[in-house]
């Protein structure tokens, strides 16, 4: 079904699949299929205050990912050791956007976190499958040597090999900028507002303030944006917004080799602190009580961060489903339609840039991802 | 004055202060990083990325780029200091506070 072309002379984009949404999460999709052959329009609303993408913390994290499921764990882990690749897949006059892997620490600052850690992991390692999980514990002088930094308090923690940390924001960009160079690639800069099926050729109608996208195929991947257009899809995007608050520091020379989950140190030496799990609904301002906390945890870690200053904090909300998996489905009621929607867009961007994007051209997505489906929450609430 | 930047009003400099023990006029309102840059400075310290340089970006607080040494105040923001007579301004290091670096 692909190869169509991406224009006609109505003044319509016209494309084989048109994806709404181009965060991480849409434009990885959109890379994807566009080097699978697909002519792909993506619809990109901008950057409004909701948008994920422009607030992530940046973690490429398998680790705690996927404890009762392990189809999660093991596509986190794929989509994490596919990341160098995807990072250099990305490289252009800009450069590639900084990744780094080698694996990722979750430290323990009491005798109680080791201990939840501990049982965390052994739940884990109860899996049919022992190999979807090497997480181990590490003790304070395993901690010590692979991460110098940490203060006194740290007594050991959790290390998993496949964890790593990028630059969401660069990610974003070099994805854009690919997909502007891409022929296969028209990027339609307007907010959809209404999406319908009209039972012809190219039976999607996308309309927005200007003009229409027609396409084969549309996914939605707009995280928050998609639960107003999902039900007239046949589509279940069950998300809510959870607010995560995150601290920016300036710029010190390198001192952490490793992410470490709520800690990180980016490339060019600004050390990033988060990250806050609040339910406030559509609210993604700070407050004094979760940057205390993200400010002593961080100063716990790692006391020489006492006297480095902070630049700026933000706050961003998270796209969660029920559960807290991602929701890839294939709509019956509407065929072609299909919704991808996720918490984790910097971990999964390289599955969704390779293999998820193949899922959906080869129109397959529901069937290749059965845990994903939203028919685990049980009764639609597109259905209804 | 040298370089690209030049005062409007011709207002006269009249503040006394020293740059990496030079001595200096600065204009009464204005800031270290400015005064700095009208001097032709482009090197504020090494990035931590590489060999690039730091230089000041925004002039506002956000982007640590001016950092210098301001009367033995090692990584200060030179954009948010006004200048006053007898400031000691040591240029170069950019270093961030020095428990950081330890």
């Amino acid at each position: 079904m692909i190869g169509g072309p991406l224009d006609t002379g109505t003044g319509d984009r016209v494309a084989d699949i048109a994806i709404v949404g181009a965060g991480l999460v849409g434009a990885a999709l959109a890379l994807g299929c566009a080097r699978r052959g697909a002519s792909v329009v993506l619809c990109d609303a901008g950057e409004d205050r909701f948008h994920a993408s422009a607030g992530n913390f940046g973690l490429v994290w398998v680790q705690g990912k996927g404890q009762s499921a392990p189809a999660y764990a093991r596509l986190s882990r794929r989509s994490a050791n596919g990341w160098a690749d995807f990072a250099r897949s990305l490289g252009d006059r800009h450069g590639a956007p900084d990744y780094a892997g080698g694996g990722g620490i979750k430290i323990a600052l009491s005798e109680a976190e080791l201990e939840s850690y501990t049982t965390a992991l052994a739940r884990m390692h109860n899996q049919p499958d022992p190999t979807d999980n090497d997480t181990r514990l590490i003790d304070a002088h395993e901690l010590r040597e692979l991460v110098p930094a940490v203060g006194p308090e740290a007594l050991g923690g959790t290390f998993c090999p496949h964890d790593g940390h990028a630059d969401p924001l660069g990610t974003l960009h070099a994805l854009h900028r690919a997909l502007a160079r891409h022929p296969r690639v028209r990027v339609v800069r307007a907010r959809i507002e209404r999406a319908v099926a009209d039972g012809r050729v190219a039976p999607f109608v996308l309309e927005h303030r200007e003009g229409r996208v027609r396409a084969s195929r549309v996914v939605l991947a707009a995280g928050h944006g998609a639960t107003a257009l999902a039900p007239g899809l046949g589509l279940d995007a069950r998300v809510r917004p959870q607010r995560g608050q995150i601290v920016v520091t300036e710029r010190v020379p390198p001192f952490l080799p490793l992410a470490c989950h709520s800690v990180r140190q980016s490339a060019d030496g600004t050390v990033l602190l988060g990250d806050s799990k609040e339910d406030v609904d559509f609210d993604d301002g700070t407050t004094p009580p979760a940057l205390h906390a993200i400010l002593s945890r961080a100063v716990r870690c790692f006391p020489r961060l006492a006297r480095v200053r902070v630049a700026r904090s933000w706050g961003a909300l998270r796209v969660l489903s029920p559960d807290g998996l991602p929701i890839y489905q294939d709509s019956t009621r509407v065929p072609g339609a299909s919704l991808v929607t996720c918490h984790s867009g910097v971990t999964l961007a390289a599955a969704h840039a390779g293999e998820v994007a193949d899922a959906i051209v080869d129109e397959r997505l529901g069937e290749r991802y059965p845990s994903f489906s939203p028919a685990r929450f049980g009764s639609s609430v597109a259905a209804a | 004055m040298s370089g690209v930047w030049r005062r409007l009003d011709g207002a006269a400099a009249s503040v006394d202060v020293t740059v990496d023990g030079r001595a200096v006029k600065a204009f009464a309102d204005e800031t270290v990083a400015t005064l700095l840059l009208r001097l032709g400075l482009d090197h504020f310290g090494p990035h931590p990325k590489g060999d690039a340089a730091l230089a000041p970006y925004c002039l506002m607080g956000t982007c640590f780029g001016c950092l210098c040494t301001i009367d033995d105040r090692p990584g200060s923001q030179a954009c948010l200091e006004p200048v006053i007579d007898g400031l000691e301004i040591v240029t170069g290091d950019g270093a961030p506070s020095a428990e950081a670096s330890a």
